[in-house]
């Protein structure tokens, strides 16, 4: 809970205000970030503008400060959360107002795999790029990954597994892309513990992402943002 | 005939443990996907045929094939019904094994991570995790561990709760722990090797230390630190073989028998006592271990 005895966002100026859910979102302050995204709707911000200068900005930072090994996963999974809070005020509105998506992808923890943190975290911050996020959650097998591309016609498949035994069914996924002549509709993003470049090349994915800021980078460039 | 761990750690010099479970099952014809703990039911003559290579290679210490085997991670094959049945079938079969062996065999009932992130940053409760590691430990017990063998853990309150899961099922059966510090020389959970040791001191274990992660130079640093933070401490050193790629649908670690030579040594001058292999190591770098830094006895 921020200091109520003294403190009041409405006493901030807009560049103090996002500045404040910024810090907020970094910090992981869900209650706080909810409070601070109304306050920018109240002051007549768009829905866009709050997402991108409020939490896409803030969440730019968490991101930029873990893969510099500043933050560890606790620290970006309670800023994942304050995010989710902000995104549930905005979601509705955005729809609403029609803003254009910049694509769209298809995400999951590939099949027999059950570790879905890193998963999470791309998911959140690709949503927080503006791009539509189908997320299959664990256990995906090839079936489900190809119908969700066809169905949703996204441009970028992500795939994420944390262990030895599971990230060899990427390339499953991949080889069953181009069985159904589907490979060239996406770009195939793979990350996961285990995983390194050579990997990504061995199955011919399109890009290794070593972490959620890379896999937010490297989508963007696909999508040419 | 159980072994005791004291009674292990009392011998001279370096104690081997074993290497890789999943990789060697791959190769063995575990497919993509499917669930490497039912082949304790299904296929017993495998895991059988794995412990026995190790103990062949030179290994002191198995794990039973158990590293998924709890409640979260066996609800994807639909198996959280098989829980107790399939800990307690891998304890048997690792059992056998060791009891077939001429040498002292110490058998340890390999706990890995529950695969859920406990509260407040994920969903799980702590004490239903305590329940989860509980359940578990229960099956390895009843089918006769020497050792309970928790690692893998990023995450110092999952590890508590793995111990105290432990100690609800046994008072006396000794733990040990190791825990994978892969990100900027820290666990996924932003853990470094000092307050590591830090934690584990105050909790009920025999020995701990690294395993997984990137290879053998990051066991390295961690067994450094660890041993810089705990000169006394009995240190565990289980560095996987490098790093992965992906041969023919498989994935192939890149360091060969004669670099996990190099690390043993490495480790074992840095402070380990008890020293093997995670993922992708097989029985022949295990061999070339045992060769490195075994003392016969005379």
């Amino acid at each position: 809970m921020a200091d109520q005895n003294d403190f009041d966002i409405r006493d901030l100026n807009d560049d103090e205000l996002i500045e404040t859910l910024n810090d907020d979102l970094y910090d992981g302050l869900a209650d706080e970030v909810a409070e601070g995204v109304n306050e920018c709707l109240r002051r007549g911000m768009t829905p866009n503008e709050t997402l991108t200068l409020g939490l896409v900005g803030g969440m730019q930072i968490v991101g930029e400060d873990f893969g510099a090994g500043v933050l560890f996963v606790p620290e970006v999974l309670m800023a994942a959360k304050a995010m989710k809070a902000g995104m549930a005020i905005l979601r509705p509105l955005l729809a609403e107002t029609g803003v254009s998506k910049v694509g769209t992808a298809v995400i999951g923890t590939v099949k027999g795999d059950i570790h879905d943190i890193g998963k999470n975290l791309v998911s959140m911050m690709w949503e927080g790029a503006g791009i539509e996020v189908i997320d299959l959650g664990i256990n995906t097998d090839a079936d489900a990954y190809l119908k969700a591309i066809e169905e949703n016609n996204a441009q970028l498949l992500g795939m994420s597994a944390l262990l030895t035994t599971t990230m060899p069914y990427m390339g499953v996924v991949i080889e069953e892309l181009k069985k159904r002549d589907m490979r060239n509709r996406v770009n195939v993003l793979v990350g996961g513990a285990p995983l390194n470049d050579a990997f990504s090349e061995e199955i011919e994915a399109d890009a290794y992402c070593k972490d959620a800021a890379v896999a937010v980078a490297v989508a963007k460039k696909f999508l040419s943002m | 005939m159980n072994t005791n761990i004291h009674e292990l750690l009392s011998m001279k010099g370096p104690i081997i443990a074993d290497g890789a479970m999943g990789t060697m099952l791959f190769q063995l014809g575990l497919e993509q996907g499917a669930s490497p703990e039912m082949w304790n039911i299904d296929h017993p003559e495998r895991i059988r045929q794995v412990h026995r290579q190790y103990i062949d290679a030179g290994s002191q210490i198995i794990l039973t094939n158990t590293f998924g085997c709890n409640r979260k991670r066996l609800e994807l094959h639909n198996l959280t019904d098989r829980v107790y049945d399939l800990n307690k079938a891998a304890a048997r079969l690792a059992r056998s094994v060791a009891n077939g062996a001429e040498q002292l065999i110490l058998v340890a009932g390999d706990i890995g991570p529950s695969g859920s992130v406990l509260e407040p940053y994920g969903d799980l409760p702590y004490d239903e995790a305590v329940e989860i590691f509980a359940e578990q430990a229960g099956g390895l017990l009843d089918g006769n561990i020497d050792v309970f063998w928790i690692e893998t853990m990023s995450d110092l309150e999952e590890l508590r709760a793995a111990v105290e899961g432990v100690r609800k099922v046994s008072s006396d059966v000794p733990v040990v722990t190791t825990m994978t510090f892969d990100t900027n020389g820290r666990t996924m959970m932003g853990v470094t090797p000092e307050q590591a040791v830090e934690a584990i001191l105050k909790l009920d274990v025999a020995a701990f230390g690294g395993n997984c992660g990137n290879g053998p130079d990051e066991i390295e640093a961690v067994i450094g630190k660890m041993h810089a933070e705990a000169p006394d401490a009995v240190l565990i050193a289980k560095a996987n073989a490098g790093i992965p790629t992906l041969k023919n649908g498989v994935a192939v670690y890149d360091a060969t028998p004669a670099d996990m030579a190099e690390y043993a040594k490495k480790v074992r001058d840095l402070g380990a006592r008890i020293v093997g292999a995670c993922c992708g190591s097989t029985p022949d770098h295990i061999q070339a271990i045992a060769d490195a830094i075994k003392i016969i006895p005379t």
